[in-house]
């Protein structure tokens, strides 16, 4: 840069021309065509050169930054492969979160990646544009990244080899597919407001840094040094997200209501969603981090309640639903992995009961709930496996509507109930989990009425027929004996120990 | 003799991921290969678009031309995230080296005023028709099916972004007081009636629906007639006018074009092999977009620019399959 004129500009005014002052105001083409997805979810933007940028990169900056670490980043990759890294790990049940994160987050970062492109386009604000694009390559990133860190993993474990092809199909990864496409699918506040607000800022801590911090706590080199190298990104995202809703705040009073309604909506949503995560935090993870109880009372308690207090000034209040938030806390881990469990043979990853050891654990850690319900359920269960007898569930779930989990959570009010909700819809009956996700159909019935939901679509024979060996191991592609079942004398188990002897 | 470092080996069970085992074959993958194929969601979509009911969420069907199998295209640079912001990042080292030396050297106080004139009136005001760019690319990146197509027209439309920014910064440093030629640019390219047609362009081509007539009208047709000029007409031009130390600060974009014309010219050549329909179709935009163009950059880059260009372009377009007919009217 010129001495004299840096001296002269600011980094704001030098970013301004830098981004700002490269657009215009169209004559040839109306604005309504150019931008055609702006008007039509009722924001009002009466001004976008309001718009307070959150990060002021430039691309020849953001290429110097970025290029540093993925030159360490995949240092780090090929230091792990060349020396049998996956060696390194707590324990061989821990590869079990990492089949889950490819199967389930990876797609999702890839998601991102388009809908940040999208909105990267429509945003009729040149400084929202901006930032999105670099929201999206740094998803692009996330995606690729994260596939060459399971890369390795992948030659030596099952589960991950089909990610992409699961994740358009396996039961509980339509959970996440949903959940994306549900935001992918929306206008482009809206996707703002469900990925940037609600998911990357309120939630983050709540699904990306558990996979990272049991990656830490068990040994996995490739993912931690992932999450580490993508924290400075991270924390950008979070900063365009308490950037968009504030901006749309801030435009205008008839923007609140909406707002508060996809607050609602995206607050539930999430939630659910990380009931998988909550499991893999208390069952999977061979060293535990922390539990899922404490991590929702920290991340989403605490910090959440701090942060919709300063939204208050705004006219917004918590969202819905959030009491239901604290009493699930101490149940949904259980309950989820009681139904993964169940449903093993037709997982892409291996479950157990957990050791004794780990029951303690669980039981400190949740007093009110662990030994009064889940305890004497996963004890007989174990005991069942010793005679070898170990369960499977043969029938079918009914999923929920809107978040396609099972219906398997109990009532708020009562933990020995099954939460059941459902409703009439131009003569059809729909199914809900709880009072949070029928609150979401009731708003727009004529989106999630299109939900593509596994077990109907079994039940048609949509999915390969009527065979569930046919269905998980040719429309699934998840390798029978190999991916699935109980841990406890699986193949994995057995070539770990055979690897050990050689390392 | 050789020095040896005894590690034990532990047999993988497979090689790569299944998917690009299957297309690539039982072994060891490329990062870009296991990066770039069969990962986006094909299938099962939850729900239509609130803006685009007539679309699956991912749609081959947001551009006229057919394809068996999207990931037909594989980009020759084997440009991943990783391997891009690598090779960016050399090229902007290289850039960073040339500013500074122009500034150290104070290159910008020798420069005629008529060689900074042609600066200000031919070249600063692109820095929009770059941001036009970036725009159309990012569109395509979000509605072209299959990654690797994708993630090529992404880097590309950063990139473009990149060069608007680096134009920026060579209207900062030839000026007295920063802004004001970048202001004078701009005036032209809302006002001035040569720079109408090249803005009413691209202004056109915010409007363009399928994402492969938009990669047509921008990336193959338009620069493919501009940068040509840019590369070789204006840097002589202004040589004559004693502004030849410009061509230091935008040596960069001669690389970048070179650079971006092997993923373009790849692209059309896939799309356009495919089947006689696509062929037809991409000559028909071709042959439209092309019309408009040379109409829209003839004030700017003047006759003789504009021949040359259409050589050069008529060459690509043979090599791509591609009829040159329609541009070749013109030279």
């Amino acid at each position: 840069m010129n001495a004299k004129t840096s001296k002269r500009l600011n980094m704001k005014d030098r970013y301004r021309i830098m981004t700002r002052d490269l657009a215009w105001e169209p004559s040839y083409q109306r604005h309504e065509d150019i931008f055609p997805q702006e008007d039509f979810e009722g924001i009002k933007i009466v001004d976008w050169s309001q718009w307070e940028d959150p990060f002021r990169l430039t691309m020849d900056n953001y290429w110097k930054f970025q290029a540093e670490k993925e030159r360490k980043l995949y240092a780090i990759f090929d230091a792990v492969s060349q020396n049998n890294g996956q060696m390194n790990v707590s324990d061989p049940r821990y590869l079990n979160a990492v089949k889950l994160f490819i199967t389930a987050v990876t797609p999702l970062e890839y998601n991102a990646y388009k809908g940040y492109a999208r909105v990267g386009r429509q945003f009729g604000g040149v400084g929202a544009r901006i930032a999105c694009q670099m929201q999206s390559i740094d998803e692009l990133r996330h995606t690729q990244t994260q596939i060459h860190a399971m890369s390795h993993y992948n030659k030596y474990f099952g589960g991950m080899h089909d990610f992409p092809h699961m994740f358009d199909r396996v039961w509980y990864l339509s959970v996440p597919k949903s959940f994306f496409e549900d935001a992918s699918t929306a206008g482009p506040f809206e996707f703002l407001t469900a990925i940037s607000f609600s998911f990357e800022y309120v939630l983050t801590n709540l699904l990306f840094l558990p996979f990272m911090s049991g990656a830490a706590y068990n040994g996995d080199m490739n993912t931690v040094t992932f999450g580490f190298s993508a924290q400075s990104d991270e924390a950008r995202h979070m900063t365009l997200g308490l950037e968009i809703i504030k901006f749309i705040l801030e435009q205008h009073e008839d923007n609140v209501p909406i707002v508060q309604k996809w607050l609602d909506k995206w607050l539930w949503r999430g939630y659910r969603l990380l009931s998988i995560v909550g499991m893999m935090m208390d069952y999977m993870l061979p060293n535990k981090v922390m539990s899922w109880a404490e991590a929702w009372e920290m991340y989403y308690e605490e910090a959440g309640g701090a942060l919709f207090k300063e939204l208050e000034r705004y006219g917004i209040r918590p969202p819905k639903f959030a009491e239901q938030t604290v009493i699930g806390k101490n149940h949904v881990s259980h309950q989820t992995w009681f139904v993964f469990y169940q449903y093993g043979h037709a997982t892409a990853f291996n479950t157990w009961i957990p050791t004794a050891k780990e029951m303690d654990w669980l039981s400190e850690k949740y007093p009110d709930t662990f030994d009064r319900l889940y305890r004497p359920r996963f004890e007989l269960l174990a005991e069942k496996a010793a005679k070898g007898e170990r369960f499977y569930n043969n029938t079918l779930p009914q999923l929920c509507q809107i978040c396609q989990i099972p219906l398997a959570i109990t009532e708020p009010d009562d933990d020995t109930m099954i939460s059941h909700r459902d409703t009439v819809h131009e003569g059809e009956r729909y199914h809900f989990c709880s009072d949070g996700c029928r609150d979401i159909f009731h708003n727009e019935p004529e989106k999630y009425v299109q939900a593509w939901l596994p077990v109907h679509q079994i039940l048609q024979g949509n999915c390969g027929g009527a065979d569930m060996e046919k269905v998980i191991g040719d429309y699934y592609r998840i390798e029978m004996g190999e991916d699935n079942l109980e841990f406890e004398g699986s193949p994995e188990q057995r070539r770990w120990k055979q690897w050990k002897q050689a390392v | 003799m050789s020095v040896e470092i005894k590690t034990t080996s532990i047999e993988p069970i497979r090689q790569t991921y299944g998917h690009t085992q299957r297309r690539f074959g039982d072994k060891p993958a490329t990062r870009y290969q296991e990066a770039s194929f069969d990962i986006q969601s094909t299938t099962n979509f939850h729900y239509r678009p609130l803006y685009d009911h007539q679309f699956e969420l991912y749609d081959p069907d947001h551009t006229a031309l057919k394809m068996c199998d999207w990931y037909a295209f594989s980009d020759p640079r084997q440009f991943y995230y990783g391997a891009w912001v690598a090779n960016r990042d050399a090229m902007q080292k290289n850039a960073e080296n040339s500013f500074s030396f122009f500034e150290k050297r104070n290159l910008g106080s020798r420069l005629s005023d008529e060689a900074k004139q042609l600066v200000i009136k031919t070249l600063l005001p692109l820095r929009h028709m770059e941001m036009g760019a970036n725009m159309n690319n990012v569109g395509i990146a979000g509605d072209a099916y299959g990654t690797t197509i994708s993630q090529a027209h992404m880097f590309h439309g950063m990139d473009r972004l990149a060069t608007a920014q680096y134009l920026s910064r060579i209207g900062l440093l030839i000026d007295d007081t920063p802004g004001v030629v970048l202001a004078e640019a701009k005036q032209l390219w809302m006002e001035d009636p040569a720079w109408q047609g090249v803005r009413r362009y691209v202004e056109d081509s915010f409007v363009i629906k399928d994402w492969a007539e938009l990669s047509v009208a921008q990336n193959l047709v338009f620069d493919g007639l501009l940068y040509p000029y840019l590369n070789d007409h204006l840097e002589a031009e202004l040589d004559e006018l004693g502004g030849g130390d410009i061509a230091i600060l935008t040596d960069f974009m001669g690389d970048w074009f070179k650079d971006g014309t092997r993923f373009i010219d790849a692209l059309f050549k896939t799309l356009a092999a495919e089947s006689e329909a696509n062929r037809e179709q991409l000559n028909r935009w071709i042959q439209h977009w092309h019309e408009r163009a040379v109409e829209a950059l003839e004030p700017i880059v003047g006759k003789a620019g504009i021949a040359s260009s259409q050589a050069l372009l008529a060459k690509r377009l043979t090599k791509l399959g591609l009829d040159t007919d329609a541009v070749a009217s013109h030279y």
